[in-house]
């Protein structure tokens, strides 16, 4: 949409030289980012194949006896986790990227945004150990409430005998500490693309009587649409591919698929799954971790036509 | 209403601040809020966060309700966005503040010289140990896959944008780098290990194969982030550097990245903040040493998440110590590369307005 | 720029280091196998590196030996142990990757590793039991300090059969105590691990209602799960009325229970567990340079603390340059001998006992250049 036919007007040979050199390097990145992914996906479907079909004990046994049986908890689990963290950093990390470019004063403003850029910078081992010394621990209140008032809700059922889990890492802890590592990301990208918006747009709005919020809604949001897709988009790759710091915080139940936001047991994600057990693996075992690194993959790649189909039509009907 | 009665000057005043509500309103319905959500914390059971929790929602009903009341419907639709973009920034600042606090209060006391000028070689137990491998590795591992992915991504982004906009391929690219940045860190370490033990034989570690793997998950970072900005920049710009006879290549190098460069910047230090701190593949492509290793080329090499990882899993209260210390270490140095990436966005941004 | 140099001058060391094992062959034939410091006399001469990976529960005892055998050569020698996992710890070694290896179960041949790692050596690997660590049962009940269990009920308490502390079954056991009606939550690790295995292998022989095979996964639904023995201790920590298990270094002030052995309850102690491991028998069919044994979990020998963890260390018995078989053959019987002590005090393992420490010596002595 912003590509012109201007050059025509300067062929002038170095020019064109130039310009040639400029695009085809250009262009090679482009295509090295589709070689890498191809080499990525073979390496996956090479090392993974044989982990599709094998022997029951691969798929630790009593609980799972083919690979359909250990990835599809697994895949829900994913998904899960990152429903759970999007759903609390997306409007969290709107709200914080407005007050940084729009309601804050010039001198708040700074401070708060590196303070935010400072926790994309948080090794996911630290988010871990926080998250078992700290977070997970100070939650149990919390969830016992939630339970003993809202238990009536499955998903704040707790565990069947009643209680929640006693040190608090459960899939909700997992989620929100996910949040937690999402937010900088969208926060970050979002209010460079609000402070992008225009100015003149912006003043014409206000001047045209709309309030604050409405200047917002009506001026900047429009602008800023396809960028806070794109935030969303990687605060989400994030989520799903995030290993380290889910696999310590949370209480994983092999095998186990359940809404429960407060149980003993969660189900895991793929990645926590891969990077706990792939130490322990026999070849067999670690065929079988990815294979799962393959349907993660595949999931990844769904989710994302998925999303680009909602926001297409989104955008249809906008337009209309 | 009363300002029917009053002489016609004071009136005109009146009516700018008539249907206002007075400066301290909203200290008046926190001091409400906080009544209602200790009655209510009180009546329905819980402690002081449920009182919190409670007189917060009360705030941002009691509050908007009131502005509807005297000001009307836009007003306190306006009025309540408010609210909660800041309570917005209220919440996230909570488990913030909490996770530097406790970084910073378990590490601080680790910085020493010996600490921070030392590499972790010993010749017998319990002599002082220090962390120089692990900074030295972190900055030079993270140094050569930001020299990898930088330049490829801003490359790839100028091509979605400049060159490639509009056509099939770069769609595919486009979905494909979301594709990308679900790649778990173990999957692109899994990758890259097998890549350079293929090429450079089963033995082969080496900082470059960390970066590689680490370049897998910046890249995706990079090009969306760029992409944005890039997108951004209003055409007209371009236009007019195409008016004066500026070849494309020179527009983009002089007129578009300068223009986009605050965003670009930042995409860049996100990605590097977001590759920083990884530990799973660089323990496979890496491996982990004592030494201060200068050569990526070849060699173990030691980096502060892997040694934050190796520390808290010995479990022993005195590796726990050199965990935060090497976590606090991390994060200031990322802080720093923050600023320095701002200053630098800042020297070669171009003036404008505002 | 350390590690540069050392790669630029390896032609020399190599060359200066065969004449060391030359000398070094010639005079071992007449020496006994148990540690000595004219054994460790020559190491000051070695150089260069030496790398290993592979068990994460050796790590803090390979600091220490690194540590020790960093001195004793001067601190010429560099040696780096990577906390890969035993699994990925044996593949490196099958491939090459790693000079030695560290591994919480002993190669076998189910899916090829065994003959894997023999095809990288040419011939038998080398495989000694280098670092035996008791797993501590423990627990956090409040007034409950001292806890007698056996095999079954500890079985049925990780099984989600036993619910509630003070259930007759665990009362039994323990007279004295005043056992708080409180829900039991077991913790398990929620990784895989060798930690698990031995556990899990422990409750299938010793007790009679443990339906599971031994795993490096944990097997039961329910209850806890907590990522590596920090999170285990962690969660028992954070918890009321928690169980769990890790290595027992690791446990720290958290109360652990006696298990019964023939008719006493024992506490996990170093002499114990290291008993174990002599009256366990060898695996069947393994050449002699290969010690691993299957633990006699049914032991009823007076003080033996029979759930243990036994780690190995895996080497080649020839290596291509003799510099490095050099480096191997000193680090691993610094560790066998001198060793044992040093990763006790600073890891809280148990050491050998003097005939299996001079059994793995023997083999270890046997290691040259091809």
């Amino acid at each position: 949409m912003t590509a012109t036919t201007a050059e025509k007007m300067t062929e002038t040979p170095s020019n064109r030289l130039g310009d040639r050199i400029f695009s085809g390097l250009a262009l090679a990145a482009g295509l090295s980012i589709l070689v890498a992914l191809t080499g990525v996906f073979a390496f996956l479907l090479i090392r993974g194949w044989q982990g599709l079909s094998q022997d029951a004990s691969f798929y630790d046994a009593p609980r799972a006896n083919d690979f359909l049986h250990y990835v599809w908890p697994l895949v829900f689990g994913t998904v899960y986790a990152a429903v759970i963290a999007l759903v609390i950093a997306v409007p969290l990390s709107i709200g914080i990227a407005l007050v940084i470019s729009h309601y804050a004063p010039r001198r708040l403003a700074t401070p708060i945004a590196y303070v935010i850029d400072l926790l994309a910078a948080v090794p996911s081992v630290v988010f871990g150990l926080w998250g078992i010394l700290v977070f997970a621990p100070a939650m149990v209140p919390t969830y016992g409430w939630l339970d003993d008032h809202l238990g009536f809700i499955p998903l704040f059922a707790g565990n069947e005998g009643g209680g929640v889990n006693p040190v608090g890492r459960t899939i909700l802890t997992a989620g929100i500490v996910l949040a937690i590592m999402v937010l900088p990301i969208i926060t970050s990208i979002t209010r460079e693309i609000f402070a992008q918006t225009p100015r003149l747009h912006q003043e014409a709005a206000l001047a045209l009587g709309a309030t604050r919020w409405e200047m917002i809604r009506y001026a900047v949001f429009p602008y800023a649409r396809s960028g806070m897709v794109s935030a969303v988009m990687l605060g989400l790759g994030r989520a799903l591919g995030e290993t380290m710091a889910v696999a310590m915080v949370l209480s994983a139940g092999k095998s186990l698929v359940t809404f429960n936001l407060l149980g003993n047991e969660s189900s895991t994600t793929i990645a926590a799954n891969i990077a706990s057990n792939y130490k322990e693996g026999t070849p067999g075992k670690v065929a079988v971790l990815i294979a799962t690194g393959l349907v993660l993959f595949v999931l990844t790649f769904v989710v994302n036509f998925l999303a680009r189909l909602i926001v297409a039509r989104a955008e249809r009907n906008t337009t209309r | 209403m009363s300002t029917l009665q009053s002489p016609r000057t004071s009136g005109l005043v009146s009516d700018l601040t008539a249907g206002k509500l007075p400066r301290f309103a909203p200290a008046l319905a926190a001091v409400i809020a906080l009544g209602i959500g200790a009655l209510a914390a009180l009546l329905i059971g819980g402690g002081l966060l449920a009182t919190v929790l409670f007189a917060a929602v009360a705030f941002l009903v009691v509050l908007p309700a009131w502005y509807a009341v005297v000001e009307g419907r836009r007003a306190a639709v306006d009025r309540l966005v408010t609210c909660l973009v800041w309570s917005a920034l209220a919440v996230a600042l909570v488990p913030l503040v909490s996770l530097l606090w406790t970084v910073v209060h378990h590490g601080a006391r680790q910085l020493d010289a010996t600490f921070l000028g030392q590499d972790a070689f010993i010749t017998a137990l319990h002599q002082p140990t220090g962390i120089l491998h692990a900074i030295v590795g972190t900055l030079l591992i993270t140094l050569t896959a930001a020299v990898m992915s930088v330049p490829l991504g801003i490359f790839a982004a100028i091509y979605l944008i400049e060159y490639g906009a509009g056509s099939k391929l770069a769609a595919a690219i486009r979905f494909l780098v979301d594709v990308m940045t679900g790649i778990p860190s173990i999957v692109a370490g899994l990758f890259a290990f097998a890549l350079f033990t293929l090429l450079f034989g089963p033995a082969y570690r080496s900082g470059l194969a960390g970066a590689a793997a680490l370049s897998l998950l910046m890249v995706p970072i990079v090009v969306r982030s760029t992409e944005e900005m890039l997108r951004l920049v209003p055409n007209e710009l371009r236009e007019a550097a195409y008016a004066l006879g500026t070849p494309k290549w020179r527009t983009i190098v002089k007129v578009v990245l300068p223009t986009a460069l605050g965003g670009i910047v930042t995409g860049v230090t996100l990605a590097t903040a977001r590759v920083v701190g990884e530990t799973a593949p660089l323990l496979l492509t890496a491996a982990i040493t004592t030494k201060v290793n200068l050569n990526v080329f070849d060699g173990f090499m030691t980096t502060l998440p892997v040694m934050v990882y190796s520390s808290q899993a010995k479990g022993h209260p005195e590796d726990f110590d050199v965990a935060w210390g090497a976590a606090l270490v991390l994060v200031l140095i990322v802080l720093v590369l923050n600023i320095v990436a701002r200053i630098v966005g800042k020297i070669f941004a171009p003036k404008t307005g505002h | 720029m350390i590690a540069t140099s050392a790669r630029r001058v390896l032609p020399a060391v190599a060359a200066l280091a065969l004449g060391v094992s030359l000398t070094a062959c010639g005079s071992s034939d007449d020496k006994s196998a148990t540690p000595s410091s004219s054994d460790t006399a020559n190491l000051s001469s070695l150089t260069g590196e030496l790398n290993g990976a592979g068990s994460s529960a050796q790590e803090k005892a390979q600091g220490a030996w690194a540590a020790g055998f960093q001195g004793l050569t001067d601190g010429n020698v560099t040696v780096n142990y990577n906390p890969v996992g035993s699994g990925d710890g044996r593949t490196q070694f099958a491939q090459g990757g790693v000079d030695f290896a560290g591994t919480d179960s002993y190669f076998k041949d189910d899916e090829g590793e065994l003959s894997a790692a023999n095809k990288r050596c040419g011939e038998d690997i080398i495989e000694v039991p280098a670092y035996v660590s008791p797993i501590a049962v423990f627990f956090n009940v409040p007034g409950v300090k001292e806890l007698n269990l056996d095999a079954d009920t500890i079985a049925q308490i990780f099984d989600g059969k036993i619910k509630n502390w003070n259930a007759p079954e665990i009362a039994k056991l323990n007279a004295d105590a005043k056992l708080p009606d409180l829900a039991i939550t077991p913790v398990h690790r929620s990784d895989d691990s060798g930690t698990t295995k031995n556990f899990t292998d422990y409750l299938g022989k010793a007790s009679g209602s443990w339906s599971y095979d031994a795993a490096d996964a944990f097997p039961v639904k329910g209850g806890l799960a907590a990522e590596g023995t920090s999170g285990v201790v962690a969660a028992v920590t954070n918890g009321k009325g928690t169980i769990g298990y890790a290595d027992e270094s690791q446990v720290g002030d958290l109360a652990v229970a006696a298990i019964k052995v023939g008719e006493d309850f024992n506490k996990p102690t170093a002499e114990g567990a290291a008993a174990v491991v002599d009256i366990s028998k060898a695996v069947e069919g393994r050449p002699a340079t290969d010690m691993a044994v299957d633990i006699d979990r049914k032991t009823t020998e007076a003080g033996a603390y029979p759930l243990v963890l036994v780690s190995y260390l895996v080497a080649c018995q020839h290596y291509d340059d003799a510099a490095k078989a050099d480096l191997v053959k000193g680090y691993l019987t610094y560790v066998l001998g001198d060793g044992q002590a040093a990763a006790a005090d600073e890891a809280g393992s148990s050491p050998l006992t003097k005939a299996t420490a001079d059994k793995a010596l023997a083999i270890v002595e046997k290691i040259a250049a091809k």
